[in-house]
């Protein structure tokens, strides 16, 4: 029963990330209507950028929280001003493609000059240790995670759902010519808002940093996974992908106990599951 | 045993020296670098595998002698049916005599498959599988580097004798984590330790905490990692994280290579113990070889052990055409007389290839070093033991290879 | 999702221009043996373009993106290697094995799928073919990341020996042929027709009394056994089945192939099979630029000739192809 205990935890903290990556994806879905491939790739490049903050300018882990999602954020600006932009009207498919080629250019840029075995990266002295929590050792780095990603998450479904910047946001993605009417720059609002998903997927990405090795291919895999997240969560839906994220963590910790294999993979049983069941995911609206 | 391999060394010697005079003409070779140029292996082997066999041509020297030598590179992404679709065109289209590395144990087995079909000779440094030189042998073939057999017995052995009795598998969930888990238990129990439990994780798992928990929470006193390249780093790392190697329990990389632990710094990997065939820092040899190819390398990198293979590999095979007088373009009787000739490289020493093209040399448990040991960059291991190669390889009694039963 | 196809849209249909292109197209390939082409690479190419023309046929003319359809490739492949090396069986008998295991998976996984649109009907077929890959790795007979490999070629109905280069490459062509027929035969039915009309307007359809949803499940398995029927070929000229097949990338990868071509025509998954695959083979000695070069070309083509190189082509001449 201890060892259920401390795999529920476990599951909670791997959900952050999950929650954090997919709220990103759902965000700019919602008001892009992109599927962004280029997910993995830019939460590598958080990663990344934390690396280079240390290893160059001497800055740390505290700053690159900052930082990095700021850097990748401006740097996703510049890719959706160039190139994303030409895509809007058009079907999902393309934006899926043209991510995915943008994915695979900066996996094997970032490949070709760091190779691919990573770049180590130390947990901050703040919060390196553990306390003893009678069922587990929980190092305090991963309490920090759970804790940060959660406040991350709210305060951006609270800035998309509860304030003015918010309602012109999704305003614009209902009906961008009335909105435009108002007076209001709705190019320059979604280019904001590309940036905004794309720096949460840096800022999962400098989080992970100091657990997981700092390599080009580290969002690769992590993509499928956090795809089936919002699908099941709803495409676009904010809550629901942040639900969704820190469950499935959940579930792929039991299932990690029970049937370690197939952790992996259950997140795509639960999704057929979802989708035969509710057909937009579990909080997605009927388009 | 010993008779069986001089009765094959002597066989090999019969066709050297029936085949020696045949083709003494055509002094051209071309030689193809197969890898993964691209993808998880490709600090491994990659560029770096190039570099070697480039070195490796240099060196001989041959060129001066009349000797034509090319090398060429190919990527197989890790796909099997890739990798098989160059080594068929290299052969048929491009004319090379040679492929070398080819790691990966799916695409190492489809090329043993096309070099064997088109009577090419088959260096492979950087697959782990022992089927290659087993229940697949080849005449065509010869595995250089390591294998899983060798990993399994060296680490398994000599840390059972030090006194790591109890342990605990993180094993990655395909054929090559079973076959290091399965050698390495039976090694274990044979020298009286016992396994207490174990977990199959999905391979390119980012999150290894839950895993780590179980392994912790079952006390053993060695924990073995029967996986590889990403998969283990980020164990190593969050077993760190989790006061894994603090709380007493030792953790057993079964695969890992030096670019893995630069990779991972010493404040991560300390401590660590696991098996290699070659480090750069044994002797006057590999620092010398280690010295040159660093400066060439891209990243100013190290060699790893599958690079030191291709090099020692492309060396060794130069060397027979060289004593042919030519090249034959006959793969079999070329590895033939590879193995019929003893081998002689600065990296890894005096060894010979047997019958079933095993290339048999010592193979090293390090540890790494604690961070105030490392006398600078790349100064990385220790030597804690050294397994001869009759112990850490497979003992021919075992071997089902249908070449030994001639 | 009508509008992936909508720009290839034909200003005039005619049969005499595909006619023209099909014989121009059957021409070439039969020439490639004595050109100096190397013929692995072209039959390697003709597999993916059958695969990549049974993707287009949901796609294209029924509006429906799968993104799973490695596990038809992988599942055929695993089946027949297996009958093949372990079973004994001829290479007719084989193809028959693999053929039959593909369509009887999707017609299960087609009612899963079926009653799902748009992108939720890609990301189930993602899913069931995530689940395809598990279930290939746990299975022993797969050998998990080693593969089946060393697949014996056999001969053909006795006498077609496949291990000869210059027989198994004209038994491929003719096979690729046969299907590519059929496929263009299944377009132009009146089964296609009410395909292409689901793809425009469902609901109109439904309301014309179509029972959509029984139409688009034959698509998919047809869809799916014809995929299944490139992925049996493949093994014949790869002798290896691996785990690379069912993987999701190589999904990914028909995607790919056919947007190059041009989704929803006819030609257009053929072309962008051959460069997709010729990409991979020419490119392989730039070593580790071949992501970078690959992720490039997939930007330059959805930013500029988002129809396809037969699309575009399609759209200049105003020609169907």
């Amino acid at each position: 029963m201890q060892a259920l205990y401390a795999q529920l935890l476990v599951g909670l903290i791997n959900g952050s990330f999950y929650a954090l990556l997919s709220l990103g994806l759902a965000v700019i879905f919602g008001m892009l209507n992109i599927i962004n491939f280029a997910h993995g790739a830019l939460y590598m490049m958080g990663a990344f950028v934390a690396y280079f903050l240390l290893e160059y300018a001497g800055i740390g882990y505290w700053w690159a929280l900052l930082l990095a999602p700021l850097a990748v954020g401006a740097f996703g600006m510049i890719l959706e001003r160039t190139m994303l932009q030409w895509l809007s009207g058009l079907d999902h498919l393309y934006g899926l493609l043209l991510t995915f080629g943008m994915a695979l250019v900066i996996q094997g840029l970032f490949q070709n000059y760091f190779g691919s075995s990573g770049l180590p990266y130390a947990i901050p002295d703040q919060l390196r240790g553990g306390v003893n929590l009678g069922f587990m050792f929980l190092p305090i780095y991963r309490g920090w995670v759970v804790i940060f990603s959660l406040v991350i998450c709210l305060l951006t479904w609270y800035l998309i759902e509860r304030t003015r910047l918010g309602a012109y946001l999704r305003a614009a993605t209902e009906n961008p010519t009335l909105v435009r009417a108002f007076g209001i720059n709705v190019p320059r609002m979604i280019t904001l808002t590309y940036g905004l998903g794309v720096g949460l997927a840096a800022l999962a990405g400098v989080l992970s940093a100091p657990i997981n090795q700092v390599r080009p291919l580290m969002g690769a895999d992590l993509i499928i996974v956090v795809f089936a997240v919002v699908v099941i969560g709803g495409m676009g839906s904010i809550m629901g992908s942040i639900i969704t994220g820190f469950a499935l963590g959940i579930v792929e910790g039991l299932t990690k106990y029970f049937y370690p294999e197939a952790s992996n993979t259950v997140v795509f049983v639960l999704m057929v599951l979802v989708l035969l069941v509710k057909p937009t995911g579990l909080t997605g609206r009927a388009n | 045993m010993k008779k069986l391999i001089t009765a094959l060394v002597l066989g090999g010697a019969v066709c050297f020296a029936g085949g020696g005079t045949a083709s003494a003409q055509d002094k051209t070779v071309k030689i193809g670098v197969l890898n993964d140029q691209s993808g998880l292996y490709a600090d491994i082997g990659g560029p770096g595998s190039v570099l070697a066999a480039q070195m490796a041509v240099e060196d001989t020297g041959f060129k001066a002698k009349g000797w034509t030598i090319d090398v060429i590179a190919g990527d197989h992404q890790n796909k099997p049916d890739v990798g098989a679709n160059i080594a068929r065109q290299w052969f048929d289209v491009d004319k090379v005599d040679i492929i070398v590395d080819v790691p990966n144990s799916g695409v190492g087995l489809a090329v043993n498959n096309v070099v064997k079909e088109k009577n090419g000779v088959y260096i492979n440094s950087g697959a782990a599988t022992s089927d290659l030189t087993n229940a697949q042998c080849s005449p065509n073939t010869v595995h250089w580097t390591y294998d899983t057999y060798a990993l399994a017995h060296t680490t398994g052995g000599a840390l059972v004798k030090a006194g790591g009795d109890t342990w605990f598998f993180l094993t990655a969930d395909y054929a090559f984590g079973a076959a290091l888990e399965r050698d390495t238990t039976a090694v274990v129990t044979a020298a009286g330790g016992k396994v207490v439990g174990g977990v199959k994780h999905p391979i390119n798992t980012s999150d290894f905490s839950s895993f780590l928990l179980q392994a912790q929470a079952s006390k053993a006193k060695v924990i073995g990692l029967a996986n590889a390249g990403g998969d283990t780093s980020n164990s190593i790392k969050q077993a760190a994280e989790f006061g894994i190697v603090a709380g007493g329990q030792k953790l057993a990389a079964l695969l890992l290579f030096i670019t893995d632990v630069n990779a991972l710094g010493l404040n991560v990997a300390q401590g660590l113990n696991f098996t290699e065939t070659f480090y750069w820092d044994l002797n006057e040899g590999t620092r010398a070889f280690a010295k040159r190819f660093q400066e060439r390398m891209r990243n100013k990198a190290m060699p790893t052990m599958d690079q030191a293979g291709v090099y020692a590999g492309v060396l060794h095979y130069l060397k027979v055409l060289d004593a042919m007088g030519g090249n034959p373009h006959d793969g079999a009787k070329v590895v033939a007389a590879m193995k019929a000739t003893p081998t002689d490289d600065p990296l890894f020493g005096k060894g010979e290839i047997r019958g079933d093209g095993r290339k048999m040399h010592p193979a090293y448990l390090f540890e790494v070093k604690k961070p105030s040991e490392s006398k600078g960059p790349w100064d990385y291991y220790k030597l804690i033991a050294t397994v001869p190669a009759d112990q850490a390889f497979t003992p021919l009694a075992d071997s089902k290879c249908p070449l030994l039963k001639k | 999702m009508a509008t992936i196809t909508d720009n290839a849209a034909p200003a005039r249909h005619s049969h005499r221009d595909e006619f023209v292109a099909f014989v121009i197209m059957a021409a070439a390939l039969v020439a490639v043996p004595f050109t100096g082409i190397y013929p692995y690479f072209v039959m390697q190419a003709l597999c993916f373009a059958l695969l990549a023309c049974a993707f287009n046929l949901l796609i294209g003319y029924g509006g429906l993106l799968s993104f799973g359809h490695a596990m038809f490739l992988g599942t055929a492949g695993y089946c027949t290697a297996h009958a093949l090396k372990v079973w004994g069986l001829p290479p007719e008998l084989g193809i028959l094995v693999g053929v039959a295991a593909a369509t009887a998976l999707a017609v299960i996984t087609g009612l899963v799928a079926i009653r799902r649109q748009g992108i939720y009907f890609a990301m189930i077929t993602l899913a069931l073919s995530q689940l395809l890959y598990f279930i290939y790795l746990q299975a022993p007979f797969t050998h998990g990341e080693d593969g089946i490999q060393g697949v014996p070629q056999g001969r053909m109905f006795g006498f077609l020996k496949l291990s000869d280069q210059t027989t198994l490459y004209y038994t491929i062509l003719v096979v690729f042929l046969l299907a590519f027929l059929l496929i263009f035969r299944i377009i132009n039915s009146p089964f296609g027709e009410v395909l292409k009309s689901i793809r425009e307007n469902e609901p109109r359809a439904i309301s014309l009394g179509y029972k959509t949803d029984q139409y688009k499940l034959v698509a998919y398995i047809l869809s799916g056994g014809l995929a299944g029927l490139a992925g049996a070929m493949k093994i014949f000229v790869a002798q290896n089945a691996s785990l690379t097949d069912v993987h999701w990338s190589m999904s990914g990868e028909v995607v790919l192939m056919t947007l190059v071509g041009g989704l929803g025509t006819i030609f257009g998954p053929v072309v962008g099979a051959f460069v997709i695959i010729a990409m991979q083979q020419y490119l392989a000695q730039f070593g580790q630029w071949v992501t970078v070069i690959q992720g490039g070309i997939f930007v330059i083509c959805v930013l500029t000739f988002r129809r396809g190189v037969i699309g575009e082509l399609a759209h200049y001449f105003k020609r169907s192809l």
